[in-house]
């Protein structure tokens, strides 16, 4: 923004540094004290002192003495799978629905909007049984087709609102080349829609990493457990073992800090993007 | 040409014109029929039986015990609605859901006005807010409820330093339904800025130089350039955070379980309980109180929908 605008007055500025500062810390404080706890001893960890003993107990105890890179790997796996697919089903669905009149696609998007309002709660008994049916527990195959129907349709969303700002003309300029629907999506298309694809890819990473109910529902067994599964053997009623639960908690989160700063970039044309045409 | 010719010919020209978009979307559709359609029919027809944890098809080490439970009509519904549990948690539910999108969305416009001008240190406020977003919410859940601990929370902590007396956040009914809000706002704000903060970029700053030398006054300017600005991502955002609050899982589930008592169960954490935690694990009324809530959020899409549509916006 580089709206001109006459001289803010300094009390003004003052009140709105204050007022941003008050929401930072806010925000911020939660992971930091977690980051702060994760290197205090066992003992320690409900004390409210900063770092008087720093230590990487915890995390040396979590790397070498669980079962954490095991499935530090499964989650890997199963998130990078789901985000490879997702962001491509999702742009092709938004490519779909952005730019054809077909019939079946009000249904079509009734239906994604449906699909966010099924309750994991109530979805999960009938989906555990079809899983066991398909031989699909345990599987990393089966944790990737659930976090698919939870990401896609939201991106898909997205995706549309997107390929909606991309001009018409484009795709018609490759129609007259010689191209076929198919080759202009994928050569002409998908290239311009570069940060929608890096929104969906961050929202579809974020959704799948974080996930807890299914990945602990689906998954059994220590060598299966993905990270929200397994972080829950740390605190659960018998054992309150804080001290693990925040480093390995930590571990967690940097990933998905990295997968945060390299799409933020985009998130705020993004999303708007997705929501304004949704 | 006889009519059922006319009617291949059609579905061949349909198919001409259409297979592409048809092809694009099939695997979606395909996934989205297997694993929602599949669960979501079966749901409903559970929840016109008895089906529970003592009749329902199991294996007990090698014998194989066939389902015994049998089609009751509308019995759970008629038993759910004539409940005081279902309109006691319903109430508290729409409470829940009220209160954290009108909060968030207030919060992440306040914010996101005051991000869209010329301030120094922009790009670290802006990152800053966004953090609660980058970091997974079951582990910023699981950070709350240490900050909440009554005993050696670092909250009570802070309290007691100034003197003030230890508050029971997850353990008193009132204090835990405030501490369950605040926590669901922090997490949710993020997501309004950002939308909202891209909503605000999209507004052409000529029109405020204009209203500006019109001697608009900065409510003015907000009220009739800013607000129908945003019409269109707002309306789109509070719909999908109504929708995901209403089921907000792992927030309830994880920081209080329900409680204390069942004070801050919402719909879904009921739900939940009936068919996972509760013993006899009765599968038929969970999926009835399942198919209640499906039933609840697409009337509230339908009719949020069409006061859009009266007001302009097209879907």
């Amino acid at each position: 923004m580089s709206r001109k605008r006459h001289q803010r007055h300094p009390l003004a500025s003052v009140g709105l540094h204050l007022a941003l500062a008050l929401a930072a810390v806010i925000a911020v404080f939660p992971p930091f004290w977690l980051l702060v706890t994760s290197f205090k001893p066992q003992n320690d960890a409900f004390t409210t002192g900063l770092l008087s003993h720093p230590t990487l107990a915890n995390y040396t105890h979590v790397l070498a003495d669980t079962a954490f890179l095991t499935w530090f790997g499964n989650s890997v796996v199963i998130v990078g799978l789901t985000t490879v697919l997702g962001v491509f089903l999702s742009a092709t669905t938004g490519y779909a629905v952005s730019r054809f009149r077909f019939p079946g696609m009000r249904p079509l998007m009734w239906l994604l909007l449906l699909t966010q309002m099924f309750p994991v709660a109530v979805l999960i008994v009938p989906l555990y049984n079809l899983m066991a049916t398909l031989g699909l527990l345990n599987q990393p195959a089966g944790l990737v087709i659930t976090y698919l129907t939870i990401a896609v349709p939201f991106c898909a969303w997205m995706m549309k609102g997107f390929f909606d700002t991309i001009p018409v003309e484009i795709d018609e300029a490759g129609r007259v080349d010689g191209l076929n629907p198919f080759g202009t999506f994928w050569r002409l298309v998908l290239p311009l829609a570069r940060p929608g694809l890096a929104v969906t890819g961050f929202y579809t990473f974020v959704t799948a990493w974080a996930e807890v109910a299914y990945a602990s529902a689906f998954m059994t067994g220590e060598d299966n457990l993905t990270l929200a599964g397994g972080l829950q053997t740390f605190v659960n009623q018998y054992t309150n073992d804080w001290g693990s639960m925040t480093a390995a908690a930590v571990i967690i989160a940097v990933p998905a800090a990295l997968v945060f700063a390299f799409a933020q970039r985009h998130l705020v044309a993004g999303l708007t993007a997705g929501t304004t045409k949704g | 040409m006889t009519l059922a010719a006319a009617q291949r010919g059609r579905v061949r020209r349909a198919l001409g014109t259409h297979w592409y978009a048809w092809t694009m979307v099939a695997p979606v559709v395909l996934v989205i029929g297997v694993i929602i359609g599949f669960p979501l029919v079966r749901g409903v027809f559970l929840s016109l039986t008895d089906a529970n944890e003592a009749n329902v098809q199991r294996d007990i080490g090698v014998n194989h015990i066939p389902a015994t439970y049998k089609f009751t009509g509308l019995d759970n519904y008629t038993a759910i609605l004539s409940d005081d549990v279902f309109w006691n948690r319903l109430g508290w539910t729409v409470l829940w859901t009220v209160a954290c999108v009108s909060l968030t969305f207030l919060l992440g416009l306040t914010l996101a006005t005051m991000l869209n001008r010329t301030l120094r240190g922009r790009t670290f406020y802006r990152l800053a807010l966004i953090l609660p977003w980058a970091v997974p919410a079951f582990i910023s859940v699981f950070t709350w409820r240490m900050l909440y601990n009554e005993k050696s929370g670092l909250l009570n902590k802070l309290l007691a330093g100034g003197g003030i007396d230890a508050i029971p956040w997850l353990n008193d009914p009132t204090w835990a339904k405030l501490s369950v809000i605040a926590v669901n706002v922090w997490l949710g704000v993020p997501f309004m800025l950002v939308t909202l903060l891209g909503g605000l970029q999209s507004i052409p700053g000529e029109l405020y130089e204009a209203a500006e030398m019109d001697g608009a006054n900065p409510w003015q300017r907000f009220r009739n350039i800013t607000m129908p600005g945003l019409r269109s991502v707002s309306s789109t955002v509070i719909l999908l955070s109504t929708i995901w609050t209403f089921n907000m899982f792992p927030v309830i589930f994880l920081l209080t379980r329900g409680g204390p008592g069942d004070a801050t169960e919402i719909l879904v954490t009921y739900a939940y309980r009936l068919s996972f935690v509760d013993s006899p694990r009765n599968f038929s009324e969970s999926a009835a109180w399942g198919v209640l809530i499906l039933v609840l959020l697409s009337a509230v899409a339908v009719v949020y929908r069409r006061a859009l549509r009266k007001q302009g916006e097209v879907w």
